[in-house]
Order: C-alpha cells, then sequence, then structure tokens
C-alpha cells in the first residue's frame, strides 16, 4: 500500500460538481484548511489544472526514471501536496510540470536515501540522480504513450487495463474508480495491486511497441478508452456526477492520444466519436432524468462546439482514407449532427456507412443497427425482416428495435411482447422508464394475446 | 533478464494417436532447437501421466502418503519449458509459438528474482 493509495477520497456528498474541488482532493484532502487563504483560490484552481493536465505526465516521466510505478506515484503525490503549500504564498512557477517533475524526482531520492537499509538502495539512489538542469520536457511525449502502453497491455485483464488507466494516467483516486465501476473499494484496491505486480514481476515492458505489434496494441488502447467512455455514458446505476466525470476522462485521454498519435486514424475516429456523442449529453435527459431518444432530443440543446470539432475530426479521417470501426462510428454521429430533425436526416449514407462498416467487420449488432436505418429509408417492413433474420435473444436493443417496428406496423401485440422482453433485460434504470412508457401508449393493449 | 515458467495443460485421458501426436513432437524438438540457438532455453520436459504421481503431506512427526496427483481436474500439468527473456513480450512470443505448435493452452509465469534455476 502506498500513501498515494491511502489519500483519502473526495467526500462526494460535500462536491457539489465536477468543478473546482475535486482535483486538488485528490491531492491533499486537509489542506483546505492550512492553505493560505487570500487571494488563494485562482491559485488553487491553477494548481488543480495542473493536477489534471500534468498527473499522468509526471507519473509517465517518473516511471521511467525510477522503474517502479508505486514509487513514482507516491513521487507525484508527494510534489502535488508540496505545490498546494507552496503555490497558493509563490503563485505558479514558469513551468509547472517541470518544476513537479523536478520536485517528485528529488522526493524521491531522498525517499530511497531514508529508506536506504540495504547497499542496493543506497545503488539505486545514485543510479536514478542527475545532475541539475536536466531537461525534464524531452522524452515526456514518449513516456506518456508507453504507459498508457504498459497500462493497456494484453496480458492484463480489461477489468485492470482500465483501472490502471483511470489511476495512473488520469489521477483519479481509488475510490474514484471504485465508485465509477460499482464496486467496493478493497476489490478495486486489490485489482489495482495485483495489476501493479504483474507489471514489474512479470516484466511488462514500459515501451511504445513494435510497428508489426503497434495496429493490436493500439486497439486494445483504444477499447480501453472507449469502455470507459462507454461506462459513463451508460452506466447502469451509480450518480450522474460519476458517469460525467467518467466522459470527461475518457474525452481527455482521447485527446491525449490524438496528440501523442495523430498519424492513426482510428485515434482520431474514436476521439470524434466520443466529442459527437458527448454533444448530445445535454438533451439526452429530460427534466425528471428520464431518457429522450434521438428522435425526440430538442437539438438546439446538442453542444456545438463540439459538433464541430467532431465533424473536423471525421473530415480528417476521410481525408486519410484508411476507414476503421471508430472512424465509420463518427460520420454516422457526423451525420445525424447535420440534421435539424429525423426527417431530414440523410438516411441513405448512414445506410452506406453501416453496408461499409459491415464490410469491415460484419456483426449482429451492427446488421441491427443498419437495420433500424433502413427502417427510415424503405419502411418498418423491410428493416423487420432484417431484424427477424438476426440471433440477438439476450441483447435489449434487440428487442426494443423489434418493439418499435413491430408498433410501427400496427402489431401492437407483438410490439407489447417484445417491449416486456427488452424491459426484463436491460440494466438500465432510465431505458427501462422509457420503454415501460411506449409499451403502455400501444393502442388497443387489452385486446392483445 | 528474467526467467519464465512455460506450462502445458493437457486433458486428462488416453494421448493423441501417433498421427496426431508425431507431427507436435516432432515440432516441440525444432521449437526447443530454435530456443538453444536463441539462447533463450533454459530447460524443458515432458511429465507421465497424473496417476504416476504420489503426494507427500508432513504430519506431526510423520509423512503421509497419498497415491495420485495433488490436484484431480480435468487438465493437468502435461509438461513446461523454462526460458530467459528480457521482458514479458518476448516470453510471451515464444509462448506463443508453443501454443502453435501442441496446440494446447500454454500458461507463461514469470520466475521470482534470483529463485529461477541457475
Amino acid at each position: 500500500m502506498t500513501d498515494a493509495d491511502t489519500i483519502e477520497p473526495r467526500a462526494s456528498a460535500s462536491v457539489p460538481s465536477a468543478g473546482s474541488g475535486a482535483a486538488l482532493s485528490r491531492i491533499e484532502p486537509r489542506a483546505s484548511a492550512s492553505v493560505p487563504s487570500a487571494g488563494s483560490g485562482a491559485a488553487l484552481s491553477r494548481i488543480e489544472r495542473v493536477f489534471r493536465e500534468e498527473y499522468g505526465r509526471a507519473v509517465a516521466v517518473l516511471v521511467r526514471v525510477l522503474g517502479e510505478i508505486d514509487l513514482a506515484e507516491e513521487a507525484v503525490q508527494d510534489a502535488f501536496t508540496e505545490a498546494v503549500r507552496r503555490w497558493p504564498g509563490t503563485g505558479l512557477p514558469p513551468s509547472p510540470a517541470g518544476w513537479i517533475i523536478t520536485t517528485a524526482r528529488n522526493r524521491a531520492i531522498d525517499h530511497l536515501r531514508r529508506e536506504a537499509t540495504r547497499e542496493a538502495r543506497h545503488a539505486q539512489a545514485a543510479l536514478i540522480h542527475q545532475p541539475d538542469g536536466e531537461p525534464e520536457e524531452g522524452p515526456v511525449r514518449d513516456d506518456r504513450l508507453r504507459l498508457i502502453f504498459t497500462c493497456c497491455h494484453p496480458a492484463l485483464s480489461p477489468a485492470a487495463q482500465v483501472a490502471l488507466t483511470l489511476r495512473l494516467l488520469g489521477g483519479l483516486t481509488v475510490p474514484e474508480i471504485a465508485h465509477a465501476f460499482l464496486v467496493p473499494e478493497t476489490t478495486m484496491s486489490q485489482r489495482l495491486v495485483r495489476a501493479k505486480g504483474k507489471i514489474r514481476d512479470a516484466r511488462i515492458p514500459y515501451r511504445v511497441p513494435e510497428e508489426a505489434d503497434l495496429p493490436d496494441r493500439v486497439k486494445a488502447v483504444l477499447a480501453v478508452v472507449y469502455l470507459i467512455f462507454t461506462e459513463g455514458h451508460t452506466a447502469s446505476s451509480g450518480d450522474s456526477l460519476t458517469r460525467e466525470d467518467l466522459c470527461a476522462e475518457a474525452i481527455r485521454l482521447g485527446r491525449l492520444l490524438a496528440d501523442l498519435m495523430p498519424d492513426e486514424p482510428e485515434v482520431l475516429g474514436l476521439l470524434a466519436l466520443m466529442l459527437l456523442t458527448e454533444a448530445r449529453r445535454p438533451a439526452r435527459t429530460g427534466d425528471n432524468g428520464d431518457l429522450v431518444r434521438l428522435a425526440e432530443q430538442d437539438r438546439g440543446r446538442w453542444d456545438r462546439g463540439l459538433i464541430l470539432e467532431g465533424q473536423d475530426l471525421v473530415r480528417r479521417c476521410l481525408r486519410r482514407d484508411r476507414p476503421g470501426p471508430y472512424q465509420i462510428q463518427a460520420a454516422i454521429n457526423a451525420v445525424h449532427s447535420d440534421a435539424p430533425d429525423t426527417a431530414a436526416t440523410d438516411w441513405r449514407q448512414i445506410v452506406q456507412l453501416y453496408d461499409l462498416q459491415m464490410a469491415l467487420g460484419p456483426t449482429p449488432v451492427v446488421a441491427l443497427h443498419r437495420a433500424i436505418a433502413v427502417a427510415e429509408v424503405d419502411g418498418p417492413a423491410r428493416a423487420l425482416a432484417l431484424v427477424d433474420a438476426l440471433d440477438l435473444p439476450t441483447y435489449h436493443v434487440y428487442h426494443a428495435a423489434r418493439a418499435d417496428l413491430l408498433r410501427r406496423l400496427g402489431r401492437a401485440g407483438e410490439a407489447a411482447q417484445a417491449y416486456d422482453k427488452a424491459i426484463s433485460l436491460t440494466g438500465n434504470a432510465a431505458e427501462r422508464v422509457f420503454l415501460r412508457r411506449v409499451r403502455q401508449g400501444l393502442p388497443g393493449l387489452d385486446t392483445a394475446p | 533478464m528474467t526467467q519464465y515458467l512455460l506450462s502445458v495443460f493437457q486433458p486428462d485421458g488416453e494421448p493423441p494417436a501417433p498421427e496426431i501426436l508425431d507431427p507436435i513432437i516432432r515440432g516441440v524438438e525444432a521449437l526447443n532447437r530454435d530456443m538453444r540457438e536463441a539462447g533463450v532455453w533454459v530447460f524443458a520436459g515432458g511429465l507421465c501421466a497424473p496417476s504416476t504421481a504420489t503426494v507427500l503431506r508432513a504430519k506431526d512427526s510423520d509423512v503421509l502418503m497419498t497415491d495420485g496427483p495433488f490436484v484431480e481436474g480435468k487438465e493437468h500439468l502435461g509438461g513446461f519449458t523454462i526460458i530467459e527473456a528480457p521482458d514479458l513480450d518476448a516470453a510471451l512470443a515464444w509462448g506463443r509459438r508453443m501454443a502453435q505448435v501442441i496446440t494446447l493452452p500454454i500458461e507463461v509465469r514469470p520466475f521470482k528474482e534470483g529463485y529461477g534455476p541457475e
């Protein structure tokens, strides 16, 4: 157990929003009493921004320098604690990241000397000591990329990959990650300890994979980031604050990846997909928290800034002409975001994009979404024939889509049965409420079988 | 350098017929040769059936003996190779070849530092 793991979480009840205070409490929850109050609010929020932006960078550099994850985390945590104490009085240094990294490195050396009871420890302290004025910014970009590939190594379980990425690159605390994924803190803590132990003992390398392995390894990294995003977007329960935090964190990681690997079109595709999905968040839930379907959303509430950014990324992908699943899903979302309403949506183009996705990697889920788009072009009867040919008996979206098509064809009895099936299969409370509401609106249900 | 144990897990029961087994054995021999040439090979061996095993347990001043393997299951440890590699990726690359040659699951597991074979 390191100090970093035992730092108190932010008390979720006392922090009303994901805004100021959240990141700082990751550093030093009891600091507020000891920090000078006069004019320190702005300084604290600047420190908080530095924490969010630079935590992963600092850990990545320190892991390379120290060759050990726990020690690196502890040192960076110490450096931020020192910053919270010092910066409100002195103001931020010219290069906050450089200051954090240098301070963390010096702390780590001090720590190793203090703990040095064996000769080997002395040797390690000597090894990592670098002369003053050593440039800190040089290999930093690569360090973060190294850390990402280590966290998302395929020899680690997907759950461990997600936890490590959020902890080491995002700087989220163990309780925060546990809360977001609805597992007990001890479980999450054990998961992280076990994963870090495996990285250390099995020698999972700290490097960017070789060219030949890169496509598969990038795919694994993108899967982790998208898993974080979808968990935030459609979490089955948990409070909405945590969910939004996860989406924001996934987008932050997506931006980092796009910055580090600008020539990988799928990296840009994933970022575009997340931005275009996130843009609809304000319209996705009604006043009482109910789910609002795409067709009924108030598109005036969509975030135009995110849409423009996402569409721009989609255009950049199109120019590269190396399509992949994330790019195609982003393009589909870009088509939706162009239209003022469902009727004006270019459904033909959406069907074509699904055709492309089926050509790259046919799956029943993609075929289902293609069929839903076909309903808008060729009518619900054609779409129902396509849906009925699919084998997705335990997927709630399959039954919900079937129910909707049956409803539109006036087959209320069969629609009700399909809605019941969908309701029983979905784990999402808002979706259940929505499906019940539509089911109750079916005409002539009393005559249904 | 770290040493890794590459274990072969095989189903209980009769071994496959010679026409299936022989090419596998030739493949394993070729892989062992490649490992030696690459300088990663430390040790390799195949084990007799679990029914040939004997388990010993110290109890007070005595040692109890039971016939058969310690763990009864549908699969058992059939054999293993020990290699020395710079990191997990290198070890996994050899493990991958071993899985393709033997067509059975291969477990890759590091030795504790300083506790592997000399």
